[in-house]
């Protein structure tokens, strides 16, 4: 009969009318994020980069430049490229972090901020500066050796370089003080320890 | 005194607030009634084959994910798949069940913003589309949680999924499973027997079961039109051949079935998640494979049933790590092409309706 | 000059009293300009301001309805809303069309407004608080509703805009076919109290009309919405396919008169109602404006709820559910109502009450069987083939 159907719709929406709205007021209350949240504020650890580039080439937008320069020359010894120039132009960033799991060193890690918005869009390149000086809060995404230690982004100081990668940290046998426990473990395609 | 009447054509334009994305039609209306409908396409174009060429098969991901913008799952899963095939690989069992979760989540992710959206043509001032999209928003936490982003997820890799589930994911899941069933109701309720829905959407815009495998009509509008034709049951992917379900049919094909379908098909994809829940085991999720791989010379198709259509990427490898070729299927370009004999004869007020109907998206018709 | 027996006004006799007390009975037209002002700027400022705040409650209650706030941040619970609307409006451009009738482009809008304005004359707010008693009120309360049909026209014409006058043509078939079954539900309540007159049909409900003739009240409640522009039948304004209908080439403040109007309308469409079927300001506790303004506040919230729920109707649906089934329906409703009272011919609250009975009876009845005739005779719509000119 005409009308029950528009009286059950009347009724659902008058339910709706009870319960809380289900809108959260931006900007005194956020949505919480996950710690897995691809965001902004890139994690940068200089001491475990060695400038090998590869997340700049697995950019698929190319938007990382790299320029490194011998660091004394003693690569053979255990040290690493010095890296003069390492932008990321967040303004044509998609936050995909290919490059974070290209990074075999677990150097770079994703951030989780979403409001780093500039008023110019030169602005938004951010230099090794930036990177070198921010406090370090890595987002656990492709990265289950943090999440494995509970670590969250949004909770907490710091995280230090010792503990934020996957193997321990080593680069050459000969790198003074630095003996690998670990020396033979390989991480597998997704992380885990074979 | 006979009254003199003239058709003329009217441009409904890119910028439409009802036309699900940039595309236009030009009209051919006498009074109201329409005569003819041209569509005329291509304003979202961006070249996504063409930079596919250009990138590795992994960074090709990322392309994918921004053809049918809302169900980028889907998109993922298609091009992995085809990848696969390509490689010679086979993921491992916990990474094919952890992909049909997320195909399944974005299924109905997808549905309830074309049912939204439809409702919303019709005029019904937001209120199914807040309630769509306030479910919508509890599924986009749980895709956060199982790969950081809510939309352009880039999940899948080839080989698997890129990481494994983390541990608050599977209590969430089991409460969205718990609660989904209910607003789904809920949702129905406002719409199936609303009798002015069923005024404006019964017996409009029929497409005929002939019609529609005559124009390879996909998705939803097949089942609609009465065509039982699902991929996942004819050619099934992933573990698919391992969970059961059932197949919604429609009728006669109008703007009402459509509609019906998808609602039907959340409920299914519901009933799809939780066998995935009960069936999954640990292990790994993804099989190793280099990262820059090269894959043999030859090509792949592999077809999935994407919220929209058959969806299904055709690659052509030479060897080097990038694709020679890479061209999509994309299921709303071909569901477009039965626009004109779904609109003539019909009024204006129905044009937008079925347009809504149709659920297109204008990243895949584009892309 | 005394048209009004001060004691039936209250404000307009406080007034005059005041004046004539003051200055001498030489000046007794004074005292009658003075309290007619006075009466008259209360009532329209109270009413726009009302109208103000309706479209605030609205918002605020379609949002509830889709499980979100409505406005917050313009005010304390975004109450100043409609104040920055109104500001915001004030300041765009005023842009008249370079082919458009000015002169008839700029009246529309007030012959939008006005005749609303004019309308609140008659209609009793609470106990003795009314600008005018006519014995024709109801009379005139149609006529000025159907001025409002004659402003969407001009506007539409106006404008040098063809799709504009094929929206404001749909526009006018549509207010203009649901213009009978409203007058003839009217008429049902006016045959039921005897008289024409707003003050009188109040003071006749003993038993509020909306219990005595139900069908009365579905046929007025559904035309009014139609008279209004509201869901479902909202084709003018909010079926924006092509452009917004009659309203396309209206901006600023012009544009605002009409929001305004059409909001203001609503409230007036409730103190209609409730003066019609829910027995005005009677029942006692509470003051009787406070009575008054609480009934017009739940038609305004019926009229929300049906709007976050409902979606539109097209427009020879629209047309057809008038013709068909509402004009039989008001038909049968005056037939009824019109032997009734020739059986009873003062109708006590008993036979109020039996009279109630039989129309109850009455809509359930006919109520289905005007809807399987309607669904019956109409024709599948569409597929026209298109050699039929």
């Amino acid at each position: 009969m005409f009308g029950l159907g528009l009286l059950k719709g009347l009724s659902v929406t008058l339910r709706n009318m009870g319960r809380k709205p289900f809108t959260i007021q931006y900007p005194e209350n956020r949505v919480p994020q996950h710690p897995r949240f691809r965001g902004q504020e890139f994690t940068w650890y200089e001491d475990r980069c060695t400038g090998c580039a590869s997340c700049a080439k697995y950019c698929p937008l190319g938007i990382i430049r790299i320029v490194t320069d011998t660091d004394g020359g003693n690569e053979q010894d255990g040290g690493s490229y010095r890296v003069d120039t390492f932008d990321i132009d967040q303004g044509r960033c998609m936050y995909c972090g290919l490059c974070v799991e290209a990074c075999p060193y677990d150097a770079l890690h994703m951030g989780s901020n979403f409001e780093a918005a500039q008023y110019e869009r030169q602005k938004l390149v951010i230099t090794v500066d930036v990177l070198k000086e921010r406090d370090k809060h890595p987002s656990t995404w492709f990265r289950p050796q943090l999440e494995r230690g509970r670590s969250d982004p949004f909770v907490g100081g710091s995280t230090g370089w010792q503990e934020a990668g996957r193997e321990p940290f080593y680069w050459h046998p000969k790198r003074p003080g630095q003996v690998p426990e670990d020396l033979g473990k390989k991480a597998s395609a997704d992380g885990e320890y074979d | 005194m006979t009254l003199h009447t003239e058709p003329v054509t009217v441009n409904i334009g890119p910028h439409h607030p009802s036309t699900h994305g940039v595309f236009r039609m030009r009209v051919t209306f006498d009074g109201e009634n329409i005569l003819d409908v041209e569509p005329v396409i291509g304003y979202l174009h961006r070249g996504t084959e063409k930079l596919a060429e250009e990138r590795q098969y992994t960074q090709v991901i990322t392309l994918t994910d921004r053809l049918d913008y809302v169900a980028s799952m889907t998109n993922n899963q298609a091009y992995v798949l085809s990848c696969e095939r390509l490689l010679g690989i086979d993921p491992p069992v916990r990474g094919m069940y952890l992909r049909v979760i997320a195909a399944e989540l974005q299924r109905i992710v997808s549905h309830l913003v074309a049912t939204g959206f439809f409702m919303q043509d019709l005029g019904a001032f937001a209120t199914p589309l807040m309630y769509a999209m306030r479910e919508r928003e509890r599924i986009l936490d749980l895709f956060e949680m199982l790969c950081g982003a809510r939309i352009t997820v880039s999940y899948m890799r080839i080989g698997g999924v890129f990481q494994d589930t983390p541990e608050e994911f599977w209590p969430a899941l089991g409460r969205l499973l718990e609660e989904l069933p209910g607003y789904v109701d809920e949702l129905e309720g406002l719409i199936s027997a609303n009798e002015i829905v069923l005024t404006r959407t019964k017996g409009v815009s029929i497409i005929p079961a002939e019609l529609a495998i005559n124009a390879s009509l996909t998705g939803p509008m097949l089942r609609a039109s009465g065509v039982a034709w699902d991929l996942r049951k004819a050619a099934p992917y992933d573990v698919y051949d391992r969970l059961s379900f059932e197949m919604p049919l429609g009728e006669h094909g109008d703007n009402y079935d459509r509609y019906l379908v998808r609602i039907r098909e959340i409920r299914e994809s519901i009933k799809l998640v939780q066998q995935c829940v009960e069936q999954i085991e640990p292990g790994a999720v993804r099989a190793t494979t280099a990262m820059l791989f090269r894959p043999p010379p030859g090509e792949a198709y592999v077809p999935i049933e994407a919220p929209k259509g058959e969806l299904g990427f055709y690659l052509v490898s030479d060897g080097s790590i990038a694709p020679y070729r890479m061209h999509i299927r994309a299921p709303s370009f071909v569901n477009l092409s039965v626009l004109r004999e779904m609109m003539v004869g019909w009024k204006l007020a129905d044009a937008i309706v079925s347009l809504g109907s149709i659920d297109f998206n204008m990243g895949e018709v584009d892309r | 000059m005394e048209t009004q027996l001060p004691e039936r006004n209250v404000l307009y006799g406080w007034v005059y009293d005041a004046v004539k007390d003051r200055l001498g009975d030489d000046w007794a037209w004074l005292a009658y300009a003075l309290g007619a002002i006075t009466v008259i700027m209360v009532a329209v400022n109270a009413f726009l301001l009302l109208g103000t705040l309706f479209t605030w409650i609205e918002r605020k209650l379609v949002g509830r309805f889709q499980a979100r706030v409505g406005p917050n941040r313009a005010g304390p619970f975004g109450l100043l809303q409609p104040i920055a609307d109104a500001v915001k409006l004030l300041f765009k451009e005023d842009i008249i069309p370079r082919r458009a009738d000015r002169l008839v482009f700029n009246v529309a809008p007030i012959v939008m407004l006005a005749p609303s304005l004019m309308a609140l004359a008659v209609i009793p707010f609470g106990d003795r608080t009314f600008v005018a008693d006519l014995n024709v009120a109801v009379l005139y309360v149609v006529a000025m509703s159907g001025l409002a049909s004659l402003a969407v026209l001009m506007a539409g014409y106006s404008s040098a805009n063809k799709l504009a006058l094929f929206g404001s043509m749909r526009a006018v078939a549509m207010l203009v076919s649901y213009e009978i079954p409203l007058v003839m539900s009217i008429l049902g309540v006016t045959i039921l109290a005897g008289s024409m007159s707003m003050v009188a049909i109040v003071e006749a409900q003993t038993i509020p009309y909306i219990l005595v003739s139900p069908i009365g009240v579905l046929v007025f409640l559904v035309a009014i919405s139609a008279e209004l522009n509201r869901p479902p039948f909202d084709v003018t304004e909010a079926e924006s396919e092509l452009v917004a209908g009659y309203l396309t080439e209206y901006s600023g403040m012009k544009f605002g008169v009409f929001y305004l109007a059409e909001f203001a309308n609503v409230l007036l469409a409730g103190a209609i109602f409730t003066v019609l079927f829910l027995d005005g300001w009677e029942w006692a506790i509470l003051p009787s404006h406070v009575w008054f303004l609480l009934k017009v506040m739940t038609f305004a919230f019926m009229a929300s709820w049906v709007r976050a729920t409902v979606p539109r109707l097209r427009l020879d649906q629209i047309l057809e559910f008038a013709w068909k089934f509402l004009f039989p329906l008001s038909l049968l409703n005056v037939i009824l109502l019109a032997a009734e009272v020739i059986i009873w011919p003062e109708p006590s609250a008993g036979d109020l009450l039996l009279m109630a009975a039989i129309n109850w009876i009455g809509a359930i009845a006919a109520i289905p069987v005007m809807a399987r005739i309607v669904s019956l005779s109409s024709k599948p719509v569409g597929l026209i083939a298109p050699e039929v000119r």
